[in-house]
């Protein structure tokens, strides 16, 4: 019994102390990504390139998920909307809720399994087989050459495909519910334009997205450079990026939401 | 232990026995628990992440699988450290790289991508990119590792002619006794951290040191056990009852 609880006590304190240490080596490790940061400003093509690698190619599931996401809302939103008699706020519904919320969460969490997965996996290999560590020999600082630009090639990245996403999101429920259902198109796009404000909603949006770009490439950086450098290492790091970050992307939009939107 | 300059030194020892780990201590990617490096009189671990980079730029390492840059083609792997550290103009370069290339035997596998190499060139483009900035260290990690007898003899001549032409020193950490004998002035034998015998190759090879002479042999029983340390094999078997 005594034996079974100081197991169980052991264990815990294992758990703990394992994720304390582990959050202090992601801290130490996001502040080294930052202060090498230099390079990046340096040679702008650096970050250029892995704005290609981590927002240009996630393009096209941004842009169809956008899409789908917008038809959905507006089929659904003008459903709802027709029992109040006020199918008209069909444009305010929809673009209020990609702008604000689904734009920015739904394509994080699709630029973490798409970008995040590369990313930890790229950084993983590249440790594993010595790359990292090759650099150093040459005497060029990985942190400065390779993390820090995917890094800020993400950051950058994902508050404009979420941007793409809320675009594409908006057309989508115009398709829906003016083309297809014949919602008045001049109530359609006015009540979205009296009542979507730039600085409380998009700003906001866009805010958030910024923070989630941050964080999932942060994490997805992390897991990589922390993976052990063996196949299952690397598969378990990709895995812990997609989960990691859909979870802090979600209780980060909760404590983002619950400052922006209190009493709007 | 002192590293003469100009010299080709080989460490062996057993795998596991601390050499890379040597080399990594050299290059600072490791501190010290106790004691000191100094490389060309500049103390290791006393130098700022800067002063640590400027000594990196005169040290050349081989990786033992070669570490290449698995997306650049085996030009962009040479030119790397080129593109990095110096302002020359594309044109020079190309020849630069060519050079450096030709001296390995590869200058017509330019353009080939690191998965069309086979291990014994992959390492060779890896000396390439290493002596790209003509070093005045270059390291070795096990350069003979999983080679065959060609791509053995051609990396071993390779490291000592090299050495000979770039005015360099070279460290080569490796368990090949032929081949580190044969290009080596100095060699080194460490076993769980500790040397445990040095010399030229010719007075090692009658060395009568017990570890030495197990080593240089290959005898499979001597002071390195054959067994892994367990317990009695009946015990282990449940042939004797359990204490």
């Amino acid at each position: 019994m005594i034996g079974a609880l100081d197991r169980g006590l052991r264990q815990i304190g294992h758990v703990v102390i394992e994720a304390v240490w582990k959050l202090g080596a992601a801290t130490r490790f996001s502040g080294l990504v930052l202060s090498r940061s230099s390079e990046c400003v340096r040679r702008p093509q650096l970050t250029l390139n892995e704005i290609y690698f981590t927002g240009t190619l996630s393009l096209i599931i941004i842009i169809v998920s956008g899409l789908f996401v917008g038809l959905v809302l507006g089929l659904q939103g003008y459903e709802t909307l027709k029992r109040y008699g006020s199918a008209e706020a069909l444009g305010t519904l929809v673009a209020l809720a990609l702008v604000r919320e689904l734009g920015p969460v739904v394509s994080a969490l699709l630029f973490a399994s798409r970008a995040g997965s590369a990313i930890t996996a790229k950084i993983g290999i590249m440790k594993a087989t010595e790359q990292l560590s090759a650099m150093e020999m040459m005497a060029v600082d990985p942190f400065a050459r390779v993390l820090s630009p995917i890094f800020w090639g993400g950051a950058i990245s994902l508050p404009l495909l979420a941007a793409i996403f809320s675009a594409l999101g908006v057309f989508g429920g115009y398709l829906i519910g003016v083309v297809i259902i014949g919602v008045d198109s001049g109530a359609f796009w006015s009540q979205m334009q009296a009542n979507v404000d730039l600085r409380e909603d998009i700003l906001n949006g866009v805010i958030k997205s910024g923070v989630f770009g941050v964080a999932v490439t942060l994490i997805a950086l992390f897991e990589g450079y922390d993976a052990p450098p063996t196949a299952e290492g690397v598969s378990y790091a990709v895995t812990r990026t997609v989960v990691t970050s859909a979870l802090v992307v979600l209780a980060l939009d909760f404590v983002l939401t619950s400052f922006m939107f209190t009493g709007v | 232990m002192a590293i003469a300059r100009g010299k080709v030194v080989a460490i062996m020892g057993l795998s596991g026995s601390g050499k890379t780990t040597i080399l990594r201590l050299i290059g600072g990617q490791l501190g010290p628990s106790h004691g000191s490096i100094s490389v060309d009189g500049q103390r290791i671990q006393q130098l700022s992440h800067r002063e640590l980079y400027a000594l990196r730029r005169r040290m050349g390492m081989l990786f033992q699988f070669g570490a290449l840059f698995t997306d650049y083609s085996v030009f962009d792997n040479v030119a790397f450290p080129l593109r990095e550290h110096t302002r020359f103009p594309e044109s020079l370069i190309r020849d630069l790289v060519l050079m450096k290339l030709n001296a390995v035997g590869l200058r017509g596998a330019a353009e080939l991508k690191p998965e069309a190499l086979s291990g014994g060139m992959a390492r060779r483009v890896a000396l390439a990119r290493a002596i790209a900035l003509d070093p005045m260290l270059i390291m070795y990690d096990e350069p003979f590792t999983g080679l065959d007898p060609i791509s053995t003899g051609v990396i071993a001549n390779l490291i000592r002619r090299l050495n000979d032409a770039l005015g360099a020193t070279s460290i080569v950490v490796t368990h090949d006794v032929e081949e580190s004998f044969n290009i080596a002035d100095y060699v080194y034998f460490v076993s769980a951290g500790v040397i445990v015998a040095q010399g030229t190759p010719e007075s090692l090879r009658g060395s009568r040191e017990p570890f030495v002479h197990q080593f240089v042999h290959g005898d499979t029983d001597g002071p390195v056990p054959f067994h892994y340390p367990a317990p009695a094999y009946a015990r282990d078997l449940g042939l004797e009852p359990r204490p």
